[in-house]
């Protein structure tokens, strides 16, 4: 959260960029579909910092969409209120927002070429001729189609129809740009490619970026704060770093990336940590947060890549849990090991290929599994 | 021996449809070119003899009938866009779920054959019928008041009849356009009406060139709405051309009057090709 307040200014100075780009305050939308009352998105705040590239993350039907739509006005909010700059816009349309979408399907205008397309946004606005010209021009520039003006959308490529569609927005400069999964029609090169061109461009103009996507690696690599909604609610909103390492729910850890879920009761419990009964042998201990009674179930996450496996019992303050393993598949990088313990859950082990190319341990062998208990996290 | 098949796949699929053309169109076609140059009468046969003299007699005797037909039938396309337009606009874009039951209802007039339709019309519209006879009566219109026999009776029963014509490829043109290319007019600052304008408009311009396509050219040559809904003063030349065939039997003239139409529509329409700046006819009207 530290990275946003990093381009607004010396702290405490009550400067106009310090009112944050975007609000959603317990935002809710309603459909009535079928006669029936479906909840897209259930109670909803976030703020998004001028400057931001901020991500909404989460599966197919969670409600990103709507969410965007409801900032740029294309749903009104069944309940809450939208802000943009500080101003209640929940009932403003979308051509009297300051804001510029780029669609997933790119809805470029069809019979229109390229230079009409992107000069559409400043010609309503009543922009002189000259502006216009030197404006789209420079977009052009920006996003690569200098010598295409004349093409017509369907002349194009992909990944040019989504940078002519990227120009069309950027070129009023907007004080938000909102992307919905841009480049979720592109082939996984041209999206990777697309992928470092947007945070180029995005440094290069310094407009807030509010950008939906259901990848996750997507939304790490790019995003300054990721909101990773589930079912119409925020699960969390962090920094990626923090969402990776720190899941706050179950769901989180489940969605990013590949984790592993353990669940025990707490046998013993002190301030800061508790420690989890799971086989006879086994030690876990997890850091806990909110108030855990001996004899509470709790649920905690480890990554793959933090357990380190062995055939030993390891020695020191480690988290320790014995298992077989079932399964190694070796990845060139790393192997991974999947290890089924004696309560019947599975963990999954990610091996570094440091030395060599053998395992540590074969299927069917029984091994240790350990970790720093720092790097396990219980779960909400 | 596939290599061969393939090659020979496509003929084999338009052969059908190659055949009832050749027997339906090209035949008749030949056959009406020789008789408008033919002389003779029904009594004595014809004989083929270069005779252009139908050509300038059908131009110089029926002049007015051809310039009313191509003015009626100018007249009543206009109007069915005007009136179509809005239909197929609001049946595309507000029509919801029931779109399909619209289209139906639209139709569903359509379903009685064309001469039928005609004539309710005529008796509806007659001049102590049940629509003038009452408001006659109240004093509202003069005793001597009438719609047939007058050209805005051909012409609304042009553009009555033809307006699914219009109607349809307006609709599919219309319905066509992704909601979301809207919704981007709007995010960039377009209102309604702009978005219309700029947009909607433009987009729907292909089905408009071919609705009046299917209607300037039907309703243009045709005999039946003049024959029952309009009088002397009204006469088109379709009517002409059904008369000198099946009355008259000037076999020759009737050709070369048919022809003449043709190829005025023909020029027509390769005019307004080229106004709307496309050089392919067939490449607009099916995109
Ligand atoms: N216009 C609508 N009418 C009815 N239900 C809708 C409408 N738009 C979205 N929904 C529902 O709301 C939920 C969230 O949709 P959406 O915001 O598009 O999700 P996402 O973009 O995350 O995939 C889905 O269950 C979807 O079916
Ligand atoms: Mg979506």
């Amino acid at each position: 959260m530290t990275e946003i307040q990093a381009g607004a200014g010396v702290a405490g100075e009550a400067t106009p960029d310090q009112v944050p780009a975007i609000e959603l305050d317990e935002v809710v939308k309603e459909y009535v579909s079928h006669g029936e009352v479906v909840q897209a998105v259930k109670g909803v705040s976030m703020t998004i910092g001028e400057g931001e590239f901020f991500s909404l993350l989460g599966p197919s039907g969670c409600g990103k969409t709507t969410s965007m739509r409801m900032i740029a006005g294309f749903e009104e909010p069944t309940k809450g209120v939208v802000r943009l700059h500080g101003q209640d816009v929940t009932n403003v349309p979308p051509n009297k927002r300051d804001v510029n979408m780029v669609f997933q399907s790119y809805a470029l205008f069809p019979h229109m070429n390229v230079w009409d397309n992107v000069a559409f946004g400043l010609k309503r606005k009543k922009v002189p001729d000259g502006e216009v010209r030197r404006r789209v021009g420079e977009m052009l520039e920006i996003v690569d189609l200098v010598g295409r003006e004349k093409r017509r959308p369907r002349e194009m490529s992909g990944g040019q129809q989504q940078r002519v569609a990227l120009a069309r927005a950027l070129v009023n400069r907007p004080r938000a740009l909102l992307l919905d999964e841009p480049l979720g029609a592109l082939d996984l090169k041209l999206r990777q490619h697309m992928q470092i061109e947007l945070k180029r461009i995005q440094r290069e103009v310094g407009i807030t970026f509010v950008y939906v996507t259901h990848d996750q690696s997507e939304a790490l690599t790019m995003s300054d704060r990721i909101a990773v909604m589930n079912d119409g609610l925020v699960e969390q909103l962090a920094g990626p770093r923090e969402i990776y390492e720190r899941p706050a729910t179950k769901f989180v850890a489940g969605f990013i990336g590949t984790s592993n879920l353990l669940s025990g009761v707490a046998r013993a419990v002190n301030g800061s940590s508790a420690v989890l009964a799971l086989g006879p042998e086994d030690r876990v201990i997890v850091p806990i947060k909110e108030a855990v009674a001996e004899g509470d179930t709790v649920e905690l996450t480890v990554r793959p890549e933090k357990i380190m496996i062995s055939t030993e019992r390891p020695e020191g303050d480690l988290s320790m849990v014995e298992g077989t393993v079932s399964e190694v598949v070796y990845l060139g990088t790393y192997n991974s090991y999947a290890v089924a313990l004696a309560g019947g859950a599975e963990i999954t082990v990610f091996q570094q290929n440091v030395h060599d190319s053998t395992t540590t341990a074969e299927r069917g062998d029984t091994v240790w599994l350990s970790w720093q208990p720092q790097h396990s996290y219980a779960l909400q | 021996m596939s290599r061969v098949r393939a090659a020979l796949t496509p003929y084999a699929l338009i052969f059908p449809g190659g055949v009832w053309l050749a027997i339906f169109f090209v035949v008749p076609t030949v056959v009406m070119l020789s008789l408008s140059l033919q002389s003779g009468n029904v009594a004595d046969g014809f004989v083929f003899t270069w005779n252009w003299q139908s050509y300038v007699d059908g131009l110089t005797n029926y002049h007015d009938q051809i310039i009313r037909s191509l003015a009626y039938g100018l007249a009543a396309t206009l109007i069915q866009i005007v009136i179509g337009f809005p239909v197929a606009y609001w049946i595309a874009f507000k029509g919801g779920r029931h779109k399909s039951v619209y289209l139906f209802l639209l139709l569903l007039p359509f379903l009685v054959s064309f001469v039928l339709r005609t004539i309710s019309w005529q008796f509806l519209l007659s001049d102590n019928g049940m629509l003038l006879g009452p408001l006659k009566d109240l004093g509202l219109l003069p005793h001597d008041f009438r719609v047939l026999a007058t050209p805005y009776a051909v012409i609304g029963g042009l553009a009555y009849n033809f307006l699914p014509f219009m109607v349809l490829p307006m609709y599919v043109a219309l319905e066509r356009i992704d909601p979301r290319v809207l919704e981007a007019a709007n995010d960039l600052y377009a209102n309604k009406f702009q978005t219309f304008i700029r947009v909607v408009f433009p987009l729907s311009l292909p089905g408009v060139f071919a609705g009046v396509l299917m209607t300037f050219v039907p309703a243009t040559s045709d005999y039946v709405n003049a024959s029952v809904l309009g009088g002397t003063n009204t006469t088109m030349i379709g009517n002409v051309i059904q008369n000198q065939y099946l009355v008259t039997q000037d076999y020759p003239t009737a050709s070369a009057l048919s022809f003449t139409l043709m190829a005025l529509l023909l020029i027509g329409i390769f005019a307004y090709a080229k106004a709307l700046g496309t050089e392919d006819v067939l490449e607009v009207a099916a995109r």
